[in-house]
C-alpha cells in the first residue's frame, strides 16, 4: 500500500523540511502520495506536484484551513487513511501538533522523531534527548511516522509531475478558533537547514550583547542559535531555541559561544559536522563535544573572530 | 472549574544516562527519578489559577508503577488537592497512556486537563494530543502562555516559526512548555500536609483499557560517539583550523 506525506507550506511556498520528509517517505515505499490541506494554496500544491518522489497529490482547500488548525486537519486525513499503510510528516511543531491526533483517531501507536528506516516497519530514533538510540518495530496495521527532518536529505524540487486530484473539506472544527501568529521575519538563513549556525547562551549577559552573535552570523551567512537558558532569560526569541524542546540542528558549522553544554542543548546540536565551543569555563560539557574548543572570554574572542574572518580572502556562503 | 493535571516519572534531567548492556533499555536502578519538567509547570499553571479564584479543585494524575505514588505527592506538595495513581507495569505508550486518561476524564469530569508537552524520556510528545482526540476536545499544545476569558481560554503556543495565538473552548487540553511559568518548590510545611491529601489508586486492568504495547523495542544502544576534539590556544589558530584543516568557512 502507499505512503501519504502530510505537506506543510504556507498556503504559498512549501516548507523546506516537506523535501526531507518525502525523501523519508520514499524509503519506506515508493509510492508516496502527498496531502496538502490549506486555503488558495495552489502554487504550493503545484510546487509538491513537482517534487519527482511524489506520485499523486491530494488537494483539499477551505478557508478554515488557512491557518493549520489541527481539530480541522486530522479527520480529513484520518478520512483518506484507509488506503495507506503510513501517514508521514515532520517532526517539527506543526507535525507535531497533528500527527497525535490522527494516530489515536486510527488508534495507532504513533512513531515520533525517527532519524533511519530499518525497514517499513521498523526505524530508529532518539530517547533521552538522544542519549539512546531505540529501534522500534510497529505493530500497528496502520503506521504514523514522524520523521527528524535534518536526518534526511532534502528530495529534488523540481522535474516531476505528479497529477493533483482535488478532495472534499471536513467541517470546521467550532471549539478551536486561532488568532494570530508572530513570525519573526529576517533575511537570513534558517535556522533548521542553515550551513552555519552561530548560538549564544547565557554566557551573552545580555540580550544587547548578543549583537556579538549576529555580527558572526552576518560574517558567516549563518542562522542564530540561542540556548534555552538564553531564550528563558529573554535575550533572544524562543523561535532560535535549540535543543530537546527546540530545534534539532545539523549545519555544517556550530559555533557554540557562551553554552555550557547542558544535555538538553547537546540534544539538538552534537549531529553538527564541526563544532566550535567558546567558552571561559575550560571545565564546561561543551567542549566534550567540540571539534575545535577555545578557553577563552568570549567578549574577547568574538571581536578578535570577526577581525580574523575580516583578514580572509574568501568565506564560504 | 476543575483542572486535571497529568504528571509523570522520569529519570532527572540532570543524570547522566547509561544504557544497559544487554541493549533492552536504558539503567534505572538506583538513579534518581523527578517529575517531568514540563509536568511541574503544568501543576503550577493549575495552582496558579487556582489560588487567583479561578478554578475550585486542581487533582492530580499519573499512570506508572507504585513509586510513581511520589510524584503525584510532589504535585499534592505544590497545591494539587488530591490525587490519583493508576498502577501499571512495564513500558505502556501514549496512547495507552491516553486512553487510561480518558477514563479518568469521564469519572472526574474536568473542565481542563494540563499536562507537559514532551516526557523527557521517551520524547514522544503525543499524549496530550492523542488525548484531545480521543474526547473530540480543543488542543493547545505547546503553551507559554494561558489566559481565561469567559470560559474561554487564549492560549500562547511555541511554534517553529515564533508564537501562535489560539482561543479554545472549555473544556479543553493545555500542554505546556518550559516557558509557561516558574514552578514553584514545596515547602516543609505543605510537603507535610501533602500527606494528610488523599491519593485513589486503581489498576490499569480495573479501568477496561488494552493497553498492551504496540510497539516493539528491539534494542537500545549507545548514540554513536563524537571523535574528541582539541583545544585552541588563540583565535586565530581557530580561524586558521576552521579555514585549511576543517574547511567550513
Amino acid at each position: 500500500m502507499s505512503v501519504l506525506l502530510i505537506a506543510e507550506h504556507n498556503n504559498k511556498q512549501l516548507k523546506p523540511f516537506t523535501l526531507n520528509a518525502s525523501t523519508a517517505a520514499s524509503q519506506i515505499d515508493n509510492d508516496v502520495h502527498a496531502i496538502i490541506i490549506g486555503h488558495n494554496c495552489d502554487e504550493a500544491a503545484k510546487a509538491l506536484s513537482e517534487l519527482p518522489l511524489i506520485k499523486k497529490v491530494i488537494q483539499v482547500e477551505a478557508t478554515h484551513y488557512e491557518n493549520f488548525v489541527a481539530e480541522n486537519f486530522a479527520p480529513v486525513i484520518v478520512k483518506l487513511a484507509e488506503n495507506y499503510s503510513h501517514i508521514i510528516s515532520s517532526a517539527n511543531t506543526f507535525g507535531k501538533n497533528l500527527m497525535p491526533r490522527i494516530a489515536a483517531a486510527l488508534d495507532t501507536s504513533q512513531i515520533s522523531d525517527i532519524i533511519k528506516v530499518i525497514a517499513p516497519d521498523t526505524f530508529l530514533r532518539p530517547i533521552y534527548a538522544g542519549n539512546a538510540f531505540a529501534t522500534v518495530k510497529s505493530k500497528d496495521a496502520k503506521k504514523c511516522v514522524t520523521i527528524r527532518p535534518t536526518s534526511f536529505d532534502p528530495c529534488e524540487s523540481s522535474g516531476g509531475s505528479a497529477p493533483i486530484v482535488k478532495a472534499d473539506p471536513g467541517e470546521e472544527f467550532a471549539k478551536t478558533k486561532f488568532i494570530k501568529r508572530e513570525e519573526v521575519k529576517s533575511d537570513r538563513p534558517e535556522l533548521g537547514t542553515a550551513r552555519v549556525v552561530v548560538s549564544g547562551g547565557r554566557g551573552m549577559q545580555s540580550g544587547d550583547n548578543f549583537k556579538l552573535i549576529t555580527s558572526l552570523a552576518d560574517k558567516l551567512n549563518a542562522a542564530i542559535g540561542a540556548s534555552r537558558a538564553a531564550v528563558d532569560a529573554g535575550y533572544i526569541s524562543n523561535d532560535h531555541q535549540v535543543g530537546q524542546t527546540g530545534k534539532v540542528v545539523v549545519p555544517d558549522l556550530y559555533i557554540a559561544v557562551g553554552i555550557s553544554g547542558a544535555i538538553q542543548h547537546l540534544a539538538g546540536m552534537k549531529e553538527s559536522k564541526v563544532i566550535v565551543a567558546i567558552n571561559k569555563d575550560g571545565e564546561a560539557p561543551i567542549f566534550s563535544v567540540a571539534d575545535y574548543g577555545l578557553e577563552a572570554d568570549l567578549f574577547e574572542a568574538v571581536p578578535q573572530f570577526l577581525e580574523e574572518l575580516n583578514k580572509l580572502n574568501t568565506i564560504q556562503k | 472549574m476543575k483542572i486535571l493535571v497529568a504528571v509523570k516519572r522520569v529519570i532527572d534531567y540532570n543524570v547522566q544516562i547509561r544504557v544497559k548492556e544487554d541493549n533492552t533499555g536504558v539503567v534505572t536502578d538506583n538513579v534518581k527519578m523527578s517529575t517531568n519538567p514540563p509536568d511541574d509547570n503544568a501543576i503550577e499553571e493549575a495552582v496558579k489559577i487556582k489560588d487567583a479564584g479561578k478554578a475550585t479543585e486542581v487533582v492530580a494524575v499519573s499512570i506508572g508503577e507504585e513509586k510513581a505514588q511520589e510524584t503525584v505527592r510532589k504535585a499534592l506538595a505544590v497545591g494539587a488537592d488530591r490525587g490519583i495513581l493508576v498502577k501499571t507495569d512495564g513500558i505502556i505508550e501514549p496512547l495507552a497512556v491516553s486512553k487510561l486518561l480518558q477514563k479518568i476524564v469521564e469519572k472526574e469530569k474536568p473542565d481542563l486537563v494540563f499536562m507537559g508537552k514532551q516526557a523527557i524520556d521517551d520524547d514522544c510528545n503525543q499524549t496530550g494530543q492523542m488525548l484531545s482526540a480521543l474526547l473530540n476536545w480543543p488542543q493547545a499544545t505547546f503553551a507559554s502562555k494561558i489566559e481565561i476569558k469567559d470560559g474561554k481560554l487564549e492560549v500562547t503556543r511555541e511554534i517553529d516559526e515564533g508564537l501562535e495565538t489560539i482561543e479554545i473552548n472549555v473544556p479543553a487540553i493545555v500542554t505546556c512548555d518550559l516557558r509557561l511559568n516558574e514552578p514553584r518548590y514545596a515547602s516543609l510545611p505543605n510537603i507535610m500536609k501533602a500527606k494528610k491529601k488523599p491519593i485513589e489508586q486503581l489498576n490499569a486492568s480495573d479501568l477496561g483499557v488494552d493497553i498492551t504495547p504496540r510497539i516493539e523495542q528491539v534494542k537500545v544502544e549507545e548514540p554513536p560517539k563524537r571523535k574528541a576534539g582539541i583545544k585552541v590556544s588563540s583565535v586565530a589558530e581557530l580561524v586558521q583550523k576552521l579555514k585549511n584543516e576543517a574547511k567550513v568557512i
